[in-house]
């Protein structure tokens, strides 16, 4: 692997190291230490137990089984490796050329290798060690072949996974040939997890080998590995269980490394886990409530672990929506706008730590109550609509089901009353009651987001919170779902904080929006100033950014130089002042505070762009 | 300059219930030198007629050619010939480089991909091509997991164009991007088109950016091509229902719909 | 859009997605049947050296030889041989032992139970076991909680996983039966007897399909529906059971379908052990003996025992999950 790797090994991987070393070097000298006692016979200590001159007892000739034991490493341990390598070879370019052939060879090649999948590797193994008749080197082979399907199999799914990126297609595009696209494009993009398998696989050869030998297919006397072993000691078990049992030791021993070792590995390819999590400190009370508010946020912020450090996302956010209001969250990937939603919508991982000075839902402080109660209040007070329709609902459940389980469970409402009122739901999102009975997976996109809306209609809210609720849908969908949360806010007067990267769409459908930009609002200002009368330069870049039907094509469209800040590294200024035409000195050493213009407008900008004079 | 005309083209999917015609009887031309953007929602089959055009996908019916000339991809030779003339980029900026590739790597591929350079022609054509695309030269030896989204489309591009082809289709490139990256995105493939005088076809599911790099636009739906016309024509007078449906449906700051707007 | 018990018309049928589903499924089971024939056939006549003669010695009388040949139909043309092969096998004819003589059938009969027997509680143990017991890890370390429970865990069944089932076998053996003298250690003498055998064929399989179950609840738990039930406050009763569960179930059974082979195999070994009076250790008694038309037979019954178990799990699995057979063709 080309990235460095940073983390201290663990105990695991020093154990496992030793555990490899030790079979490596009992590999190499136990023939040259112990080869002579192994074999040197004596008829008056046959079959003896555990003694001090013979630890695991004699054989039926009387030599010792532990130098006998030990010996065997080499003839254990090499064939299996043997096995591993050739089936590994065959099965990796079996399975991976299946990335770079035509369509019709990849099925064939599929289907060969899903056929061979069916017989188990051990059963194969025995049936050719049987063909190509008893001895080490017929097991081997016989192995070796066992394997091929499984390391086919693993290398198709992986290669697969190449074929269908855009880079792979590329390099079609260019008329590279199939050995190359094989070796410089597939193979070493699927050359980690294959190694793993590898791993295992010598463990599990090794072990199909004693197998065989146990079943007397594998090494023939006089030569002997673990296997022969064991099989030569096992009518003595009742006797002598640790004579009989040493050789099966050895295997377990050989097994539990190469697991061990595989599981090492696969941890290191994982990468690390983000540091450990500090119990959040139970929120204080909230700050005093405004009146006639449905959500009250002042203060917000998000600290989440990585693997790389604590970030902060979301950095003091403040936002308070009235009943009827549709409010829209605006920004970039990264600007913190759906983490805020579901901080406010208490949805966060666990891991991520969220602090706020007030969070109050229609007036109630959320610090201040139990969390049976919080969960009941954000059930029945607050619903949430989330931006992919396709994953948010679940596909083995009916929508009846998935429509009715919040009341059932919160309002206590019985089945069939349930049942009514989902029905209900339905019509108003304009879907016929039939589609209870249907699993999401027989809706389309635009009636899967109606269900979800619908479902959080069931709770009567007062707040529905919009992550990207269009995103993943097509443009004349997009339009019908809006409309319906319009409808909904004038019907029921919910307030709707609506969260999109879209700034067109939002100017276009809200009453009032917040401009995210690196975890913080930039600008706040009422949606039908966002095409002419927007003060921060972000804001004012960002809408100018977005290609106009009615702009001139034959100008450039106008960009923002640079990129947004890297949130482990943050510098105590203006976090837009690198990209910002308009930064003096003052910008990179003190962040503005969101001021306001006037009633309805405020920036976070201590040099604003002036108010245009607008000519009507 | 490539010209490409493409007839009457037909590509099938398997489907659950047998094939299904993702493209269905398109015919379509772009003259050369001109960029022609190809607008529809998803599963309209926009980049299956794309992927039909570059030889990624089989074609059941119909002919494209380019040049006068017909596509073939029977063999190897066929597909070097075709990728001479056709370069594409896709949707993806997570998958669109070879993440153990350096850029440096990517690039000289495709470069050498159709003929020999010797090693001062090598040195000088990375830099070169990442000028074109406007990014900084020492970005050649960056993995493409160092690079931004934007970044690794534009390197995409690059890779592209070293082949120096005569058509390039861009399926959905800015779709992953935010919008002040995907403007910048925009105005360099413009500026290229215009400057190389390359035959493009543009796909993108958003109206106002293909329309913004776009000559002609075609509107796709259900695997048909339901309008053709200047980009100026379509945004004025747009002819069928469903092109009036998108325009419609394309929200905007500037001409807010009225019908949006509530008391 | 909603699915009621319709009367579907023949062409509808045949287009019908489980239609197309069993029609391949049944091909990919004619053709592996084919192949298992095939192979056991050809066993016999692969073998380096002349199989009788390797059975009764090379000092054998040549008139004994060239009997056993003819008993065998080896003396005929190849094409005849496979012809007289398959005659056989319908009529329920697999041969004579070389050995003791008797039918092989009658072998397969008596001792084919016994195998399924273990196999079939081996299989369902490891389900017991690996299902609600993935389900549970998963469940206590999602998110990156209790990561010394987590890497517990994956030690504990990594070291599982390897454990040889034979090594196992002899291991119990010599413990619980000797040492302990609680279990009966070999043969058949009720239910206690099974404890070992199937303890020692499902120990590694269980570890496998726990760590298995709990990957794959994990990514259940991770999906956007999941948040979708945690946004309606719902009980952690009905999120992991209700929501999580039935999710991670068909992942689960697919893998598990994939191990319910090895075991089958797996009898070979462990019947030895514990000298159960199955195919397996009848399979590793002819193999010493080189008693080819019992081997011929044993790789018969247990490829086709293989080959029935995978079948019987994807159509539990269609069943199960309709999406999966959509998915697929």
């Amino acid at each position: 692997m080309p990235r460095p790797t940073r983390h201290p090994r663990s105990p695991m991987a020093w154990i496992s190291a030793v555990m490899l070393t030790s079979l490596l070097v009992l590999a190499v000298a136990a023939p040259l230490v112990w080869g002579t006692a192994a074999d040197r016979p004596d008829p008056f200590a046959v079959l003896q137990g555990p003694s001090a001159a013979h630890p695991f007892g004699t054989d039926n000739l009387g030599r010792d089984v532990l130098a006998r034991v030990l010996t065997a490493t080499r003839p254990s341990l090499l064939p299996a490796l043997a096995a591993t390598v050739l089936g590994a070879t065959g099965g990796v370019l079996l399975g991976a050329a299946t990335a770079v052939v035509g369509p019709r060879a990849r099925r064939l090649l599929a289907g060969l290798i899903t056929l061979l999948l069916a017989f188990p590797a051990l059963l194969v193994a025995m049936f050719l060690a049987v063909v190509f008749g008893a001895g080490a080197g017929g097991a081997v082979l016989a192995l070796a072949v066992a394997g091929v399907p499984g390391f086919a199999r693993l290398s198709q799914t992986l290669a697969a996974a190449v074929a269908g990126t855009d880079h792979l297609a590329a390099a079609r595009v260019l008329g590279l040939r199939r050995h190359r696209l094989l070796w410089r494009h597939v193979l070493p993009n699927i050359a980690e997890p294959l190694l793993l398998a590898a791993t295992t696989a010598a463990g599990t050869a090794l072990v199909a080998l004693s197998g065989l030998s146990f079943l007397g297919l594998g090494v023939q006397p006089p030569d002997y590995d673990w296997g022969q072993l064991l099989n030569q000691g096992l009518d003595r078990i009742y006797a002598d269980p640790l004579p009989a049992l040493a050789p099966g030791l050895a295997v377990l021993y050989a097994a539990l490394t190469f697991q061990l070792l595989g599981e090492v590995l696969a941890r290191r390819v994982a990468g690390r886990d983000p540091a450990p999590r500090t119990p959040a400190p139970p929120p204080a009370p909230s700050g005093p409530a405004e009146e006639g508010l449905v959500l009250q946020v002042e203060d917000l912020s998000v600290e989440l672990p990585t693997p790389d450090g604590t970030i902060r996302p979301v950095r003091g956010v403040s936002l308070a929506l009235r009943p009827g209001e549709i409010v829209g969250l605006v920004g970039e990937s990264g600007s913190g706008k759906s983490l805020t939603a579901l901080a406010v919508a208490d949805l966060l991982p666990e891991r991520a730590r969220v602090t706020r000075r007030t969070l109050r839902l229609l007036g109630a402080d959320l610090a201040t109550m139990t969390p049976k109660q919080r969960d009941r209040h954000l059930a029945t007070a607050l619903a949430t609509v989330f931006q992919n329709p396709a994953s948010a609902l679940n596909p083995s459940l009916r929508i009846s089901t998935q429509l009715t389980e919040a009341v059932r469970a919160h309002r206590g409402a019985s089945r069939a009353r349930a049942e009514a009122e989902a029905a209900e739901a339905l019509r108003r999102v304009a879907l016929p009651p039939a589609l209870l009975r249907s699993r999401p997976h027989q809706l389309s996109g635009g009636q899967r987001q109606r269900v979800m809306i619908a479902a959080g209609l069931m709770v009567r809210p007062a707040l529905v919170i919009a992550d990207e609720p269009t995103t993943a849908l097509d443009v004349t969908v997009q339009r019908q779902i809006t409309r319906l949360l319009g409808d909904l806010r004038r019907d029921t007067a919910t307030a709707i904080l609506f969260i999109s990267h879209d700034i067109a769409l939002v100017g276009g459908f809200c009453d009032r929006v917040l401009v995210m930009y690196a975890g913080s609002v930039v600008e706040s200002l009422p949606a039908d100033r966002l095409a002419d009368g927007t003060r921060h330069p972000y804001t004012r870049a960002l809408v100018a950014s977005v290609p106009d039907l009615t702009a001139d094509r034959d100008r450039p469209l106008p960009t923002v130089e640079g990129a947004p800040p890297d949130p482990l590294a943050t510098a105590p200024g203006c976090a837009f002042e690198p990209r910002c035409p308009r930064r003096r000195d003052h910008c990179a050493e003190q962040a503005p505070p969101l001021g306001d213009l006037d009633a309805v407008h405020r920036v976070a900008c201590w040099y604003p762009v002036a108010a245009e004079v607008v000519v009507s | 300059m490539t010209e490409l005309r493409v007839c009457d083209l037909t590509v099938r999917h398997r489907g659950p219930r047998g094939p299904v015609a993702a493209v269905d009887g398109v015919s379509l031309e772009i003259p050369p030198g001109t960029s022609l953007g190809l607008v529809g929602e998803s599963g309209s089959g926009k980049s299956s007629l794309a992927r039909a055009i570059v030889g990624l996908t089989p074609v059941h019916g119909g002919r494209i050619l380019l040049d006068d000339r017909e596509v073939r991809v029977r063999t190897i030779g066929d597909r070097r010939r075709l990728g001479r003339l056709v370069q594409i980029v896709l949707q993806d900026p997570d998958t669109a480089l070879d993440p153990r590739m350096t850029v440096r790597r990517t690039l000289l591929e495709a470069a050498t991909a159709f003929r020999r350079l010797d090693r001062r022609a090598r040195a000088e054509r990375v830099p070169a091509l990442l000028e074109l695309v406007g990014l900084d030269p020492r970005f050649a030896d960056r993995l493409p997991r160092q690079l931004s989204g934007g970044q690794r489309q534009r390197v995409a591009v690059a890779r592209a164009l070293a082949v120096e082809p005569g058509l390039l289709i861009a399926d959905e490139i800015t779709s992953a991007l935010d919008v002040s990256v995907q403007a910048a995105v925009l105005n360099t493939i413009r500026d290229l088109q215009r400057r190389l005088g390359l035959s493009m076809l543009f796909i993108g599911h958003n109206l106002p950016a293909v329309c913004h790099v776009s000559d002609a636009v075609a509107v796709m739906r259900h695997g048909r091509i339901v309008e053709t016309a200047p980009t100026a024509a379509v945004l004025r007078a747009p002819q069928h229902p469903y092109t009036r449906e998108l325009l419609a449906a394309v929200p905007s700051l500037r001409t807010p719909p009225p019908e949006e707007r509530l008391p | 859009m909603t699915r009621g018990p319709t009367v579907l018309s023949l062409p509808d049928l045949l287009r019908h997605p489980w239609t197309a589903f069993l029609g391949r499924r049944a091909a990919r089971l004619l053709l592996s049947l084919a192949v298992v024939l095939t192979a056991s056939f050809a066993m016999v006549r692969l073998v380096p050296g002349d199989p009788v003669r390797a059975a009764l010695g090379v000092d054998a009388a040549p008139d004994l030889v060239a009997a056993r040949r003819h008993e065998l139909g080896l003396d005929v043309p190849f094409l005849d041989q496979y012809r007289h092969y398959l005659d056989g096998l319908l009529h329920g004819d697999l041969g004579t032992s070389l050995v003791t003589g008797t039918p092989v059938a009658e072998l397969v009969r008596t001792r084919l139970p016994a195998t399924l027997e273990i196999a079939a509680l081996a299989f369902l143990v490891t389900l017991a076991v690996a299902l609600p017991g993935g389900l549970l890890a998963a469940v206590r370390t999602r998110d990156g909680r209790h990561p010394r429970s987590e890497l517990t865990f994956t030690v504990v069944t990594a070291g599982l996983a390897g454990v040889p089932d034979f090594v196992l076998a002899a291991g119990l053996t010599a413990l619980l039966a000797v040492g302990l003298r609680l279990l009966p250690v070999a043969g058949t003498a009720g239910a206690e007897s099974l404890v070992l055998p199937v303890l020692a064929l499902s120990l590694a399989p269980t570890a496998v399909l726990l760590r298995i179950v709990r990957v794959e609840a994990l990514k259940v738990l991770g999906e956007d529906y999941l948040r979708t039930a945690r946004s309606k406050r719902l009980s952690p009763a009905r999120r992991y059971l209700r929501h999580a569960a039935p999710n991670t179930a068909t992942a689960a059974l697919t893998v598990a379908g994939s191990l319910l082979p090895g075991m089958i195999a797996g009898t070979v070994l462990v019947e030895k052990v514990f000298a159960w009076p199955g195919i397996g250790s009848a399979m590793a008694q002819s193999v010493v003996a080189q008693d080819y038309p019992v081997i011929q037979a044993m790789v018969l019954v247990l490829g086709t025992a293989v080959l029935l178990s995978g079948l019987l799990v994807d159509v539990l699995l269609a069943v199960l999950d309709p999406r999966s057979t959509i998915r697929e063709s």
